[in-house]
């Protein structure tokens, strides 16, 4: 049996049968990490003597009866900024190099009651300011299919730890489509849960209204149950909400019989590859096969989404990043001159220019004077674009497009031209904006072998309608990861 | 000086409420605590934490509102305000620019010159910063962010003031509601509030008003005067030497009766307030309003007119008694014991006040019971015990809150009421002082004083001096 191909259900079910031990499973990742991490980079930290001594914990609890779940003693890997309690949380940001936080994120624990080994912690864009985890301080992340390729954004260290194989699952965080543009480079399965679903207690913002916790994983069925196990109303958290239902997996039956599917034309438009739109149409054709009812319709203000979401999730960034100055944790320059200079000397050296960039764009947005035109403005379109999507779930259940207009980039091809990173967010990001929660499934490779991803969207609080017609689409398509092709 | 100058100004009054738990986080506001030791990730600004609002500093800012005259936005927001300063750990303050909690109000002022309504422009909701200490010794600074996060309200008035003495009334008068609603203590000297003075000066019969500036650092009622005479005169002087006035920040300093420029408007810094994402709307629904409305205490002016009604004591030991709030409730406690008004206001009107300006202390600092109080007056007005005992037992029960009837009986103190024996005593005392007789009897009436003293000092200060008086006219007309 090869044990690094089980889903996370599948090995928590052997584990529990005692086919499998924890500390097997978990050195069985290590093993991996091992033996390509130096290929991949897709971890900064990994805690190896922490795993182990948590796979013995774990594996005493599910002897004794007390853990029982569905993901039981399954290593896992946590994005890089998730506050983990003693583990080094950076945000793959220099500024934070040495940053052990004194808690640990609500998502995070939440996963750790369930009796999960944490594996490490995994890389991304920097501070999650980018679509390809090449803005990380501690190296790009390569992408298992072909290493020359990005593994998107920014969630990157996520989503290449799942396709390699180097942990079961891993929980991403999507701002613009940081879970799901990276699940489509990597061939893995991820979600963007409805604003408020998961907590945000304990993840580092980046644009506090936009960011969602979400599940990275290898099919539907290990993302619905992820998403129950992190998932919970958090009174830590004034922006999460109290939902009337967290049983996801109940959403796993494979049946679209009569589901009611839009595909809007605009996703289909200039920019988008013809392997990437091909996929995705077929995609389209075998739940339409099973019974679903497609249809193609006009979604308005697709072009505004960019703008508004760069404007709104730089002002809110240039605000929460403030607050790594060099005065209570983190990255201080060595040498500095009073207090002006030591701010402006860490922030100069501590930050990347990514990182600059937004935090300038922020400030610009939000000062006096310039607030009404663009904050105010960009507000108001977010508005419109919420209610562009209202109309659209009165007719249908789920929305069917891309998740990225491209298969993942060659790497060093996107940072010199960041207007063309933005504009590859375009069928993510509105999503973001109008809360809504989006999941990607792999759907095929293009011809050079690199990973589609299908992007399913749902009505806020409906993840069952995307999970559903996920799932019902997997089952007509034979999963193949980079390492078991 | 030969033209006429009226003064302008409006104050923005800082106040710290009296909640148990900080605005945004559950760690405690109590005062003193060794350095960051009532911290947490919250108001440390640790990244990754999250603020959730303290429902109690909504309702005290709705209570404060509705006793000014405010109307309430029933769905304000929390704004940031970014600026970076060590003592603020996310370089941004949690405040209220665009929707604060109550705006349009006014409060009624008296001075000499009459009554008058001063306007509240808005008052805010926002969180307190830390603590920044200056270690000269180590040439370094530390912070302590104990203070991080504890609620206040920002009251900013109307520039509607036109002088020391009606910015003092205003002061006092915002106190007497925001202590009286419990809200706060309002100390000036300790930081629970703090008045920043905008003033600006125009020639009298002028349309607009003239640049102003704002006066920080003022830690009294005093240097609250001073300040605003100081920068008056300032200001006059500067326009009459043909000068402009800039518009800044100044800061007080009240030991050299003189203040200095912080900053100019030109180096004002562009806060970049915007709407926190982190912290939802705050709804405040008709029936939330109704419920505080419904919990409103009486208020000074309330309760100064039932005062005159309902216990007939005059109206000058009414403004007293109703100048701090826990004066006035130990009072009515009292009163309802003892039902008996008038001596209860005396004892608060003279022993009480005596004994506290003695102590140097405040009215909110009397510590004793109104039950012991109450069992006092009743000794005393049944005679049990003697006005001077009395006053000696009260002084106990003013720093100890003993119980005067156990004391009284412990120390054995009660007045020898036995006629017999009292005027077999001061027929003893007029036997053994023939002089003071004598004088006496030739017209010098004062000599009976000697004669009581000399007779209470036997009876070793219990008997009544009343009855000691009578029975000594007796004696010596007789």
């Amino acid at each position: 049996m090869d044990l690094l191909s089980l889903t996370a259900v599948e090995l928590s079910k052997k584990i529990k049968a005692k086919e499998v031990t924890v500390i097997e499973a978990t050195k069985a990742v290590l093993n991996q990490i091992d033996k390509i991490e130096d290929k991949i980079n897709s971890y900064v930290t990994v805690d190896k003597e922490g795993a182990i001594k948590r796979a013995e914990e774990v594996q005493k609890l599910i002897d004794d009866g007390s853990l029982t779940g569905p993901l039981a003693g399954v290593p896992v890997a946590i994005k890089d900024n998730m506050c983990t309690s003693g583990m080094l949380t950076t945000c793959s940001s220099k500024i934070l190099e040495n940053f052990y936080p004194t808690y640990t994120a609500e998502a995070v624990l939440n996963l750790e009651k369930a009796g999960v080994v944490i594996i490490g912690k995994t890389n991304m864009d920097e501070f999650a300011m980018g679509s390809t985890t090449e803005t990380s301080a501690y190296g790009p992340t390569r992408n298992p299919w072909n290493t020359e390729h990005v593994p998107g954004g920014s969630s990157g260290g996520s989503c290449s730890a799942v396709s390699a194989n180097e942990c079961f699952f891993a929980l991403g965080s999507d701002t613009g489509g940081s879970i799901r543009q990276p699940s489509s480079f990597c061939g893995v399965t991820g979600i963007k849960p409805t604003y408020g679903t998961v907590s945000r207690y304990g993840l580092i913002a980046y644009g506090s209204s936009l960011d969602q916790i979400g599940p990275v994983a290898k099919d539907v069925t290990d993302c619905a149950t992820i998403l129950e196990t992190i998932a919970s109303y958090d009174k830590k958290d004034s922006t999460s909400v109290a939902r009337e239902d967290y049983n996801f997996t109940e959403a796993l039956v494979d049946d679209v019989t009569g589901m009611k599917i839009g595909i809007p034309k605009d996703y289909f438009g200039e920019g988008l590859e013809p392997e990437v739109k091909e996929a995705v149409l077929a995609a389209a054709k075998e739940l339409e096969k099973k019974g679903a009812i497609i249809e193609e319709f006009d979604l308005g203000l697709v072009d505004y989404a960019i703008p508004a979401y760069y404007v709104i999730a730089a002002a809110e960034a240039s605000s929460n990043l403030a607050r790594f100055d060099g005065v209570k944790y983190g990255y201080r320059s060595e040498d500095y001159n009073g207090l002006h200079n030591m701010y402006k000397k860490t922030r100069s050296e501590g930050f990347g220019p990514e990182v600059k960039r937004r935090i300038m764009l922020g400030s610009f947005v939000l000062s006096s004077g310039y607030y009404d035109a663009y904050y105010l403005k960009a507000l108001r379109t977010k508005a419109l674009i919420k209610q562009e999507f209202d109309k659209a779930f009165e007719k249908y259940d789920v929305i069917l497009g891309p998740a990225a207009p491209t298969t993942a980039p060659k790497i060093g091809d996107s940072l010199s031209d960041p207007i063309k990173m933005y504009l590859g967010d375009i069928y993510t990001i509105s999503v973001n904006l109008a809360g809504l929660p989006g999941i990607s499934v792999p759907c095929g490779v293009d011809s050079k072998g690199l990973p589609i991803g299908l992007q399913l969207i749902g009505d806020c609080f409906k993840e069952k309608n995307i999970i559903r017609a996920a799932y019902a689409f997997e089952q007509t398509r034979s999963y193949t990861g980079p390492f078991d092709k | 000086m030969s033209k006429q100058y009226e003064t302008v100004i409006g104050l923005e009054v800082h106040v710290e409420l009296a909640t148990k738990t900080k605005i945004f986080c559950s760690c405690s506001t109590e005062f003193g605590g060794a350095p960051n030791t009532h911290t947490c990730p919250v108001c440390t600004g640790m990244p990754g934490s999250l603020p959730v609002l303290n429902k109690q500093v909504v309702e005290y800012a709705i209570a404060v509102g509705l006793a000014t005259n405010c109307t309430i936005t029933q769905n304000c927001k929390f704004d940031r305000k970014n600026y970076f300063y060590p003592d603020n750990p996310q370089n941004y303050q949690i405040s209220q620019l665009y929707l604060p909690i109550c705006r349009n109000g006014s409060v009624e002022i008296e001075t000499e010159e009459g009554k008058k309504s001063i306007g509240i422009h808005e008052i805010h909701m926002e969180e307190d910063a830390g603590k920044l200490i200056h270690d000269d010794w180590d040439d370094c600074s530390l912070v302590d962010f104990n203070r991080s996060g504890v609620p206040l309200i920002e009251i900013v008035s109307e520039p509607d003031m036109r002088s020391a003495e009606e910015v003092i009334a205003y002061l006092e008068k915002l106190r007497m509601i925001i202590q009286y609603l419990g809200a706060s203590d309002c100390k000036l000297n300790e930081g629970s509030m703090r008045a920043d003075v905008n003033l600006s000066v125009r020639e009298l019969g002028a349309e607009e008003f003239g640049t102003r500036t704002e006066m920080k650092n003022l830690n009294s009622f005093k240097a609250i005067a001073r300040a605003i005479e100081s920068e008056r005169e300032r200001q006059i002087d500067l326009l009459e030497s043909g000068e402009e006035v800039i518009q800044e920040t100044r800061r007080w300093d009240d030991t050299k009766e003189y203040s200095y420029a912080m900053r100019s408007k030109e180096d004002a810094q562009d806060y970049r307030y915007f709407p926190d994402p982190d912290l939802v709307p705050v709804v405040i629904s008709d029936e939330w309003l109704e419920e505080v409305r419904k919990r409103q205490p009486e208020l000074r002016d309330e309760k100064m007119a039932r005062y005159a009604k309902e216990y007939e004591i005059p109206e000058y030991d009414i403004s007293i008694i109703t100048s701090s709030k826990h004066l006035a409730d130990i009072f009515e406690e009292t009163v309802a014991i003892c039902n008996n008004p008038k001596k209860v206001s005396n004892w608060l009107m003279v022993e009480t006040m005596r004994l506290l300006k003695e102590h140097d202390m405040e009215p909110e600092d009397i510590r004793f019971s109104p039950a012991n109080l109450a069992k006092l007056i009743e000794l005393a007005e049944s005679k049990v015990i003697n006005s001077s005992v009395a006053k000696e037992v009260f002084e106990k029960v003013f720093d100890e809150d003993i119980n005067p009837e156990e004391y009284v009986e412990k120390h054995g103190l009660k007045a020898v009421n036995d006629e017999g024996a009292l005027r077999a005593t001061i027929e003893k005392i007029v036997e053994a002082n023939p002089q003071s007789v004598e004088d006496y009897r030739n017209g010098k009436k004062k000599a009976i004083g000697f004669l009581v003293g000399q007779t209470m000092k036997e009876m070793k200060g219990k008997a009544d001096p009343g009855m000691i008086n009578q029975i000594l006219t007796d004696i010596l007309e007789g």
